[in-house]
C-alpha cells in the first residue's frame, strides 16, 4: 500500500489480469468485462446499419456485403457470443443484487452455465441463420 | 483496507482524503441495473430481428422499421444500449486508469462517443421510421 504522503497520493486501482489465480469465476468475471467491451466496439455496427439503411438501397447492399464477409460473419460470431455471455454474465450480477447465488458452488456452476449458454445459444442462432429458419 | 495500517496516527484530514465520499455513484448503480434489467428484453427481441432481417434486402429492412413498434423498440436499444455502453466503459477506465488526465480525456471521450452515437442512432431510426417504410 502507498504510504500517506504530503497532497495527493497514488490511488488504488483494481487488480489487472495478471493477479488471479486461475477459477472459473475468475474466468467468467473477465469474459463479462471483455465481453461488455466487445459489444461496445459492436454497437458502432448497428449504427453503420441504421447509417446504411438512411443512405439508400446501393448502400445498404455494400453494408449488408460487409458483414456478409466471411470477415463480417466471423466478427457477427463474436459478437452474438458477447451478446449472450454479457447477458448471462449481467444475470449472475443481478442475481447478486438481490443476495441470491453468493455461495462458492452456486457462483461456481453459475459461471460454468453462462459459458455454455453463450457457445450453446450462439450456435443455435447461427445454425437458425445458416438454415434459414426464423 | 485503502486506509492503511496504522490507523492510530491518521489525521482526520487523510482520512477523508483515502476513504471521503465519493458524493456520487448511488444514481450510476442504479442506473446500470435499471438498464441491465431492459436490456435483457430488448436485445432478445434485437436477435430475433437480426435474425428476420439477416435474409432481407432493403425494401423489407425499410419496411420492418416501419412499424411503429421495431423502431421504438430499436430507438429504446439503443437510447438504453449505449447509457449502458458509457457507464460501463467509464467503470473500465477508473478501474484502470491511474492518471487523472489520462483518465478525464478518456472518460469525456467516451461520453462523446456514446452521447454521439446514440444520437446519430436515432435520428437515423427516425427518418427512416417516418419517412420510409410501411404501415
Amino acid at each position: 500500500m502507498a504510504q500517506a504522503s504530503p497532497g495527493a497520493r497514488p490511488r488504488p486501482l483494481s487488480p489487472h489480469l495478471m493477479n488471479w489465480r486461475w477459477h472459473v469465476t475468475m474466468a467468467a468475471s473477465i469474459f463479462t468485462r471483455v465481453s461488455g467491451g466487445a459489444l461496445y466496439v459492436g454497437m458502432f455496427l448497428l449504427t453503420g446499419w441504421t447509417l446504411a439503411l438512411v443512405s439508400g438501397a446501393d448502400a445498404y447492399g455494400v453494408y449488408m456485403g460487409l458483414l456478409g464477409s466471411w470477415l463480417g460473419q466471423l466478427v457477427l460470431f463474436g459478437f452474438t457470443a458477447a451478446i449472450f455471455y454479457h447477458l448471462a454474465g449481467g444475470l449472475r450480477h443481478l442475481a447478486w443484487d438481490i443476495g441470491k447465488g453468493w455461495s462458492k458452488e452456486a457462483a461456481s456452476i453459475s459461471a460454468w452455465m453462462s459459458i455454455a449458454f453463450a457457445i450453446l445459444a450462439s450456435l443455435i442462432v447461427w445454425g437458425m441463420a445458416t438454415m434459414g429458419v426464423h | 483496507m485503502a486506509s492503511g495500517g496504522s490507523g492510530v496516527y491518521r489525521t482526520p484530514l487523510s482520512r477523508a482524503r483515502g476513504m471521503g465520499a465519493a458524493k456520487s455513484g448511488v444514481g450510476r448503480f442504479i442506473g446500470e441495473r435499471v438498464t441491465s434489467v431492459a436490456l435483457v428484453f430488448l436485445v432478445i427481441w434485437a436477435v430475433s430481428s437480426a435474425l428476420t432481417l439477416s435474409k432481407s434486402g432493403y425494401a423489407d429492412a425499410a419496411h420492418w422499421l416501419g412499424s411503429p413498434i421495431n423502431a421504438a423498440l430499436l430507438t429504446l436499444l439503443v437510447i438504453v444500449g449505449f447509457f449502458h455502453m458509457r457507464v460501463g466503459m467509464s467503470v473500465i477506465i477508473e478501474d484502470y486508469i491511474g492518471k487523472p488526465v489520462t483518465r478525464a480525456a478518456l472518460l469525456l471521450a467516451n461520453a462523446f462517443a456514446c452521447w454521439g452515437a446514440m444520437a446519430l442512432t436515432v435520428i437515423c431510426i427516425l427518418k427512416v421510421a417516418l419517412t420510409g417504410g410501411g404501415l
